[in-house]
């Protein structure tokens, strides 16, 4: 487990959802991955659904959160309003702390 | 529904006179959902009748509770307090039998436009308002929703001015989310009964707006 792996987010944190792709079901849309965004809302616990997906309990359960994140950080050539924004909820193990302080955008 | 899916195989089934009479196909999944739950009834897990009163009670619900859980909250400014801040403790409040529903209710304002999708699948608050929509399960609502939702508004016949904030909530895990719309204009004095006939199933999706066209 990695440093940031055990880092408690928190309301109000930059962060960048990871790119990952495990083989089975997960909760995590594609175009999300690898962007940037902050912390709106803590949800709260609950069951895994990528583990309760396979009959297993979920369980410890995982912290849900609420991401907003600006649609011109989602997509460079987004044609809407520049003010427009997404809300998405995540799972704290797609969520790492955001290296890019204000900036947004892609990750490497 | 029915009209979706005609379109849907448009081109693909033959409509002459010797076309069979159906609408249906035996699927993978289908052939799966019907092998399990008839082993379920002869085991006696349950019934055939438990199993109708289910389906039953599913399209008993209708998205006038939706409708009416906004109505109370335009009336009633403390129950809107409630309803933003636990909303499936509010639709209980109400008398409406949602289950392990996590109703997140999301108010639109001046300033801000909500809308809700489920890229992934079709994740819709059906224990208070029923199934969804054909169209908010369709692969083209779900993938253009967060990309060009503007664009997708203004099919629905809904503009949005550049300067109120379009947010897209993607549903994508344990809430289920429903949108209070704003009190249309012209409406001061109406009582709860006589609003909410105002508040359509889309517009607690957020794709369209209550309007008031003038006195009746």
């Amino acid at each position: 487990m990695t440093a940031d792996q055990v880092q408690k987010l928190r309301v109000g944190d930059r962060v960048t959802v990871r790119c990952m792709f495990p083989v089975g079901h997960i909760r995590t849309p594609r175009y999300i991955m690898g962007r940037t965004g902050r912390i709106s809302h803590h949800v709260g616990e609950f069951p895994n659904p990528e583990e309760l997906a396979y009959g297993r309990s979920g369980l410890p359960a995982k912290t849900l959160f609420r991401v907003h994140f600006n649609q011109t950080d989602l997509w460079p050539d987004y044609r809407g309003a520049p003010g427009d924004t997404l809300e998405i909820e995540l799972y704290e193990h797609w969520l790492m702390p955001s290296a890019e302080g204000e900036a947004g955008g892609k990750s490497a | 529904m029915h009209q979706d899916e005609a379109h849907a195989h448009a081109g693909h089934h033959d409509h002459g006179p010797t076309a069979k009479d159906h609408d249906d196909r035996l699927t993978y999944y289908r052939a799966m959902e019907i092998a399990l739950r008839e082993l379920l009834i002869e085991k006696r897990i349950f019934s055939a009748d438990d199993v109708r009163r289910a389906v039953e009670a599913m399209d008993s619900r209708t998205p006038e509770n939706g409708a009416r859980l906004a109505a109370r909250a335009w009336v009633d400014p403390e129950f809107k307090k409630r309803l933003l801040a636990d909303g499936s403790a509010a639709a209980r409040e109400m008398g409406f039998k949602v289950g392990e529903l996590k109703l997140m209710v999301i108010e639109n304002t001046p300033k801000v436009h909500n809308l809700v999708v489920c890229t992934l699948c079709s994740c819709y608050p059906r224990m208070l308002i029923g199934l969804p929509p054909a169209w908010y399960k369709s692969p083209a609502y779900r993938s253009r929703m967060v990309r060009e939702p503007r664009a997708v508004l203004r099919e629905f016949g809904t503009h949005i001015p550049d300067d109120v904030e379009v947010r897209v909530h993607d549903s994508t895990a344990d809430l289920r989310y429903l949108i209070l719309p704003m009190r249309p204009k012209g409406t001061e004095g109406w009582s709860e009964e006589q609003l909410v006939p105002l508040i359509s199933r889309d517009s607690l999706i957020g794709v369209a707006v209550p309007k008031f066209e003038g006195p009746s």
